[in-house]
């Protein structure tokens, strides 16, 4: 258990979050994809505050935690919003509302 | 003992990470990000970050999971049975930030500097005294969230 382990398996877990935040089609998939995208910044900062002994790590991700949770209430409030106007939540066919 | 828990929960880790952008059913894909956020509890509890791994358990995964069942009950995962749109292109950039951050991590200073343990006490004590003040701004964030969430999804025919 090295920080170059947890580092390697951070960015594995965001190029994994970026894929599927790129390919999923449904708005609902794009959301859960960047949830592993904020939890792979997530463990890197854990794992750099543990290597260097600082106890602020911790009070940045706990930050970072209570913010990601309102924006995902906020963006599955948009998807139910969009849903019940459009009846769906594929995002091809919701490509009008594009700038 | 250590090792082993460490190896077993980057198994779980990656494996549901996987799992949440392969899976067909976004019903599947949402309880594999659960299993992928408790591994990451579980590392959070080997860094001696136990406040933390508490927090991701009951806080984030409790939060993200309910929400998106229950929006997914609501707005249905229907897709026409394609799961993903051009894949191709989308997981040559992800190698291709995958093969960057490695070559960034090759070149890190990674190895570890001995310091205090770091224990939920200086964390709270952190939280609670030099970073008082955006700690209380947080819940006025999250107020304001509660609000634009009620607004958002109001249903506009009086009742």
């Amino acid at each position: 258990m090295t920080l170059t382990h947890l580092l390697l398996v951070a960015a594995a877990l965001f190029a994994i979050g970026l894929f599927g935040m790129l390919a999923r089609r449904h708005a609902i998939g794009v959301l859960l994809s960047i949830e592993l995208m904020f939890n792979a910044v997530n463990l890197a900062i854990v794992s750099i505050a543990w290597s260097r002994g600082l106890a602020t790590g911790v009070v940045l991700v706990l930050f970072g935690i209570a913010i990601t949770v309102a924006e995902a209430a906020i963006g599955l409030a948009l998807v139910l919003l969009v849903t019940r106007v459009r009846k769906t939540a594929v995002l091809d066919d919701l490509h009008d509302l594009s700038g | 003992m250590r090792t082993t828990a460490f190896w077993l929960l980057i198994a779980v880790l990656l494996g549901g990470a996987l799992l949440v952008v392969t899976s067909r059913s976004l019903f599947r894909a949402a309880y594999a990000l659960a299993a992928t956020l408790l591994a990451t509890a579980g590392l959070y509890a080997l860094l001696s970050a136990p406040l933390l791994a508490a927090v991701q358990v009951i806080l984030y995964t409790g939060g993200i999971l309910t929400l998106t069942v229950f929006a997914l009950v609501v707005a249905g995962d229907e897709t026409g049975g394609v799961r993903w749109r051009r894949p191709l292109p989308a997981a040559a950039l992800s190698v291709a930030v995958l093969a960057a951050l490695a070559a960034a991590v090759r070149t890190a200073r990674t190895e570890r500097t001995p310091g205090g343990p770091d224990s939920g006490a200086a964390a709270g004590a952190a939280l609670f005294g030099d970073y008082l003040v955006p700690f209380e701004l947080l819940s006025v964030l999250l107020l304001g969230a509660v609000f634009g969430a009620l607004l958002l999804a109001r249903r506009d025919d009086p009742a």
